[in-house]
Order: structure tokens, then sequence, then C-alpha cells
């Protein structure tokens, strides 16, 4: 791989941290609400000039800005070294042009809240970490800007924290995140340990890439699968997803950016950054895809039922992961990747869009009290219908071609997960139609006091809905299908980094073969047609219970009693971790509080200062005062010195 | 001549009284008086070696010591008037003020 050194690279990360330092110094709602923005933009801008320089140069190429020496032990060397690939590309991209979409919005959105610089501050703060992340030349600094956004996520959940349940999500969130970070360090101490046994004293990817082929496949698998448990963390799988519906109690711009488009996959980016760790552990690969499933699905059963518009975009989220980490673990990293962007379009899109809703409507959040928004609303009811339509995976819009990459290989892999997939598309297309008509059409079902106020949304958060429709329709185009017009741009750039893992019929090459996989060339075309099925299945069914025939839902629930009531409530899995999990680390550290702490700490270092005080109580009895007293220790004390000279 | 043995023997025996006298007697003047007991006792060592070594170096301190007993006595003695004036008590144990 050639390396190209260029110091535009820290530029990208420094215009945020200007950004965090402009916005702590000066707290002013009218400066920070134009400086946060502006330093994202220049980010992008930045990242575009970089990129355009990555472009120029042979495919495989890769820019590196050493930055200073951080850490140097023996013969281990960290340092903060920033590189951009064209995996980092992507990413980068993604984060600063969807960051700077979002920051615009905020604008708009967080106008009249009381705490506006401490927002932006924690926005930007964020943005240093994502990019630091994604740029990252070794694994300490990923996991710098892992820890970073984990953090910045806990502050902007709880953002709002006077109200005890949002610093509650937020502490939920940071604890559970916590949990996935404890593997990733585990996994991270493994693999550097499992280098130096065979001498190499490093933890640059490259370098890891170069001398990953030492280490034995047992010791490889135990490192893959404690990384992707910290991957289920911070990217919501199963079973550490639990955080992320409760983080909606944060302002929906921050879900936009932390919880869809940005952090939520660093997961994601970590596996496709380390692929050539897990092709040597095809166990570990086949739990990312197994998982991966699992989770699409499971999500996407309990979003049907959810009543919050935010909820249903958040298990909406979890469930659109599980596609990434199914496409990672059948070795289509590229269509990982691809997934990552659209989605990162169009749920961000979806978020923004609720957050105008939500805006419109005073704060109403209950899709059982909306309805009928289409008129007084037209920008956020056009740019929403863009967003879903994406997300249920309709040609030609985004999600469709991203979807479809991966359920192609998928199928190669094994026909099952090929239709775990295909029933979550169907169920995703329901879901996200059903949340669509519940909000924008038929009658009113708002109070009245909050129907007199409904209005669209100010032009900083229509502009970026607008782009964000934009990229939702036609950002898909740039990984069409082999034989279309110019094939798989997309994953043809990411190539020489993802090494054979793009979408297409000649799967051969692709590390992923599992098992069933008898059928070479799969009969593409009907994949794609069972595809647009399921979504069209999907939207005709919401189309069905929703606006023609609402009455068939009563009867539905009637046959399926209970049905709705397990889905709404996720299957109990919160209340199930509250009982196995959360209550007993809660006595233990009651009894650490109550009673380690005061009866056997406290107790050791009071006992130390009660017995130096007991040894003093005793010595001072000697200063009685009495002259004749220490006279006679004078005595006694020469007496002494003579006896031990005259004594032979 | 005299053996300076005993006069050795003397000057430990009125050391040894004076030594006493400090450690027991309440009375303050009486303490000082043991004190210059065993001032004197120490000069009567000393001239006891000076006239056996044939030196006057001996004879020398005792003259250094007389000095400073008379000294002393003065500014001990103004102490203990200052004492007393306050107290009202002259003897030791009832002015044992720096105590725990």
């Amino acid at each position: 791989m050639e390396t190209t050194a260029d110091s535009i690279v820290r530029w990208i990360v420094i215009w945020p941290l200007l950004g965090v330092l402009g916005n702590l110094l000066i707290p002013r709602r009218s400066f920070v609400r134009l400086w946060a923005p502006a330093m994202v933009g220049l980010a992008f801008v930045t990242a575009l000039v970089a990129v355009w320089r990555l472009w120029m140069l042979p495919p495989g190429a890769v820019l590196v800005d050493h930055v200073y020496r951080w850490m140097a032990v023996g013969n281990l060397h960290v340092n903060v070294d920033l590189s951009v690939d064209a995996l980092s590309a992507v990413m980068v991209l993604v984060v600063t042009g969807v960051g700077c979409l979002i920051h615009v919005y905020s604008t708009g959105y967080m106008a009249e809240d009381r705490d506006v610089a401490r927002y932006f501050t924690y926005l930007n703060l964020f943005t240093l970490s994502m990019l630091l992340l994604v740029l990252a030349d070794n694994l300490p600094l990923l996991f710098v800007g892992w820890e970073g956004v984990g953090l910045c996520s806990y502050l902007l959940i709880g953002f709002w924290y006077e109200k005890t349940e949002n610093a509650s999500a937020g502490k939920k969130a940071f604890v559970v995140n916590r949990i996935g970070d404890a593997c990733f360090l585990l996994g991270l101490f493994a693999l550097f340990w499992g280098l130096g046994a065979q001498g190499t004293w490093t933890v640059a990817f490259r370098d890891i890439e170069a001398s990953a082929a030492g280490l034995s496949p047992g010791l490889a698998t135990v490192i893959c699968l404690l990384l992707f448990a910290g991957a289920t963390g911070k990217s919501a799988q199963l079973p550490l997803y639990v955080w992320l519906p409760d983080a909606m109690a944060g302002p929906t711009p921050v879900s936009a950016l932390i919880h869809a488009a940005t952090m939520v996959t660093a997961g994601v980016y970590l596996v496709a950054r380390l692929h050539f760790l897990y092709a040597m552990a095809p166990v570990a690969l086949e739990v990312v895809a197994i998982v991966g499933a699992a989770t699409a699905l499971l999500a996407a059963t309990i979003a049907v039922a959810q009543t919050d518009i935010k909820r249903v975009l958040a298990y909406s989220t979890v469930s659109q992961l599980g596609y990434m980490f199914i496409a990672c673990g059948v070795g289509a990293y590229a269509s990982a990747i691809f997934h990552l962007m659209t989605h990162a379009f169009f749920k961000a899109l979806l978020f923004l869009g609720a957050g105008s809703v939500i805006h419109g409507m005073g704060g109403e959040q209950d899709l059982r009290r909306m309805g009928g928004l289409q008129v007084r609303m037209p920008t956020t009811f056009v740019t929403m219908l863009a967003g879903c339509l994406a997300i249920a995976g309709v040609p030609p819009f985004a999600g469709f071609f991203s979807k479809d990459q991966i359920l192609l290989r998928a199928y190669e892999w094994h026909p099952a997960l090929w239709l775990a997939g295909v029933l979550g598309a169907g169920l995703t297309a329901y879901y996200m139609f059903r949340m669509f008509f519940l909000t924008f059409t038929g009658p009113s079902r708002a109070t009245a006091s909050v129907r007199e106020h409904i209005h669209e949304s100010p032009p900083s958060m229509r502009l970026p809905l607008v782009a964000l429709a934009a990229l939702a329709v036609v950002g898909g185009l740039v990984g069409l299908p082999e034989h279309w017009l110019w094939g798989d741009a997309f994953g043809a750039f990411l190539a020489p980094v993802l090494a054979g893992g793009h979408g297409g019929a000649a799967g051969a090459h692709s590390t992923g073969m599992g098992p069933g996989a008898a059928h070479g060339h799969a009969p593409e075309a009907l994949l794609m047609l069972a595809s647009v099925a399921a979504a069209g299945a999907g939207i005709g069914a919401a189309y069905l219970l929703y606006i023609r025939r609402p009455a068939e839902r009563a009867r539905l629930r009637a046959r399926f009693p209970g049905l709705e009531q397990l889905l709404s409530h996720a299957y109990y899995v919160d209340e199930l971790y509250e009982a196995l999990i959360v209550r007993p680390v809660a006595a233990l550290a009651g009894f650490a509080a109550r009673v380690l702490d005061p009866r056997v700490i406290d107790a050791c270092v009071n006992g130390l200062a009660q017995l130096t005080a007991a040894l003093g109580g005793g010595w001072r009895r000697l200063q009685t005062g009495n002259v004749q007293h220490y006279a006679l220790s004078l005595l006694l004390g020469a007496a002494a010195i003579v006896a031990y000279y005259a004594v032979p | 001549m005299v053996p300076t043995g005993y006069y050795v023997i003397l000057a430990a025996a009125l050391f040894a009284v004076g030594a006493l006298g400090v450690l027991i007697r309440r009375n303050l003047i009486v303490i000082f008086m043991a004190i210059e007991l065993m001032l004197n006792a120490v000069n009567l060592a000393f001239v006891a070696f000076a006239r056996q070594l044939g030196s006057s170096d001996g004879h020398v301190f005792v003259l250094f010591v007389m000095t400073v007993a008379a000294a002393e006595a003065a500014v001990g003695l103004a102490i203990i008037i200052a004492v007393v004036r306050n107290r009202e008590s002259i003897f030791a144990d009832q002015n044992a003020l720096l105590r725990w």
C-alpha cells in the first residue's frame, strides 16, 4: 500500500476542535449558532479536498499524517497518526457532510433553548471524536475516538438533565456502552499480546494487517469476538441494544446525528477496518452474521408496535444496523459500508423530519395524537415520504440498492439468512409507512390547542431536510448491480481497502462462503424481485390497515391478544435485564457503599488515625510539667551513657 | 599525701547527695542548694586531680565553675522570686503547669 504524507488530514480534526474551544470561550447564542456549524462546514470542505487528493492518486493509496508521538515504550510506538484511505474517505465525508447539515438544522430546532452554547459545544466535541475514530491510523487512537463519542452520547442524551428520566437514559447508554468497551479493550490487549508474541510490537492498522497471518486462528477468533462485543455495544445489536430506544430522550438532532448516522456506525466501521482479522476467524464471522440477522428481525418486530415516533425510528436503526452486520458477516464489507452511507442519509432525514413534526406540533411525539399534517407541513411531508420510500427499499431510492446488495450476498451464504433479511425488509416497509400514514394522513387527532399552532419549520430546518432527501433519492446510484450502467462504482472504490468484498454475482472470491452456498451464481433478478415484492407487501399492508380498513386492526388485536403489548414493551427485555443484572449489581453496589466503604475501608483509615492518637495519648503522659521528673530523666540518660562507655 | 581516691569518693558522694536532693526535695530553694552542692562536688574532684597531676588546668576550671555558679545563682534566685510572687507557692510539684 502506498502511503503519502499529507498534513491536510489533521485539519479535518482541528476545525471541530476549534469549534469546541470557541463555544467554550464565547458561550453566547449569537456566536455559537454561527461558529459551530461553520467549523463543521470547514471540516467538510477540508475532507473534500483530502478525498480529492486521494482520488488523484492511484487506487490503494493512503494519505497519512503523523501528528505527534503519543507513547513510546520500549519497542512499542503509538502515535497520533491520522490517515485517509478509501474506507475512511467515505466515513469522513458522511460524518462531516451529514454532521454539517445537522448542525445547521440544530440552529433552528434549538433556537429557543436556554443552553444552546453547551449543546453546540457537545455537538462539536462529538464531531471531533467521531472524526478521530474514523481517521485513526491505529487501534488505540480509534479507541480514544470511540470513548469520546460514547461520552458525548451520554452528555447529549441527558442534555435536558433536569428531568430525571433523561439523565437516567444517558446513564443507561453510557453503562451499556461501557460493557462493550470493556470487551473491546480485552480484544485490543489480546491482539497486542498475540502480535507481541511473534515479535511485532505495533498497533497501527497497516502493520497489523501485515503481521496478522502469524496469529493462531483460535486467538484471532477470540479477538474478533471480543471486538465484535464492543461493536454490539456501540452499534446497538443484541444483547446491548437496550440503550438506543431510551436515548430518544435527547434532542432530535442528536438522535439524528449520533444514533442514526454516525456513532452507531462505529461498530460496523471497526469490523470493516479489521476485515483481514475476521477473515482468519470464520466462526466469528458466522456469529456476526447471525447476531446481525437476529437483531434486524427482532428490532423490526418491536418497531411495528411503537407509538412514539422517535422510538419507531430508534428500533428501525437497530434493525438496519443488523443488516450492516449481516453484510460484514458474509464478507460483503463494501456492501455494509454502502448501506451505512445510504442509511445515514435516509435515517438522518427521517429523524430530522420527525423533529420537524415534533417542533411543528409543539412537542407532541405520540403517533396516536398526530394525523393530517400533509397540508400544514408540506416540505416535511414530501421529504419524509422520500425517506420512507428509501428505507423501505423501493427502487430507485437509495435503500433499495444497498439493501439488495446485502440480501444477494446473504443468499449466497445461506438462504435462511436471506429469508430473515427479506422478512425484515417487509416489516421495515410496513412499520415505516404505518408511521408515515399515522403522522401525515387522515384527520388530525391532536388536541385543539396543538392543532391551532401547527406550522411548518423554519428554513434552517427545511434546508437540511431537502438536502438529505435529495441524497436519499440519488445516493444509491453509486452502487448499481453489476451489469447496469456503471455498475458498482462504490464497491470498486473501496475494493483496494476491503479486498474483494463487494456485491455482485461473482461471489467466488468472497471470504464468506458459508453453509448451503451450493448456488454459485445466484438468481439475481429473482431475488431483486422478491425484495421489491416484500417492500410492496409491507407498504400495502400499512395502507390497508391504516387508511383503507382501520377496523381490521381491532379484529387483529382480538385474534392475537397480548401480541401488541408484548411487542410494544419490546419483549420485556429491559425488565429482564433489570431483574437479572441491574438489581443484583445495584444490591452489590449498595452493600459496598453502606457496609464495605464505611465499615471496612474507612475503618482501616480511621483505625490508623486512632492508633496514632492512642499511642500519642500514651506517650504524652511523660509530660508531667514537674521539673524534677525531667531532671530524673536527665540523670538516667547520663548514667546510661557513662555505663555504655565504662562497662567493658 | 592523702590518696586522690578518697577525694574522688567524697566528691561522688557529695554529687549523689546533691542529685538526690534535686530529685526529692520539694522546696525550690532547697533544690537550688542541692544544685550548688553538685557543682561544688565537681569542683572538689577537679582540684583533687589537679593536685595529683601537678597541673594547674584543674584549678583554672574550678575558678570558671565558681564564677558560673555565682551568676547562675543570681539568675535562678530571680526566677524563683518571680515564680513565688505569681504563684504563691514555693514547691516544685505545685508549679507543674506545662503538663498534658
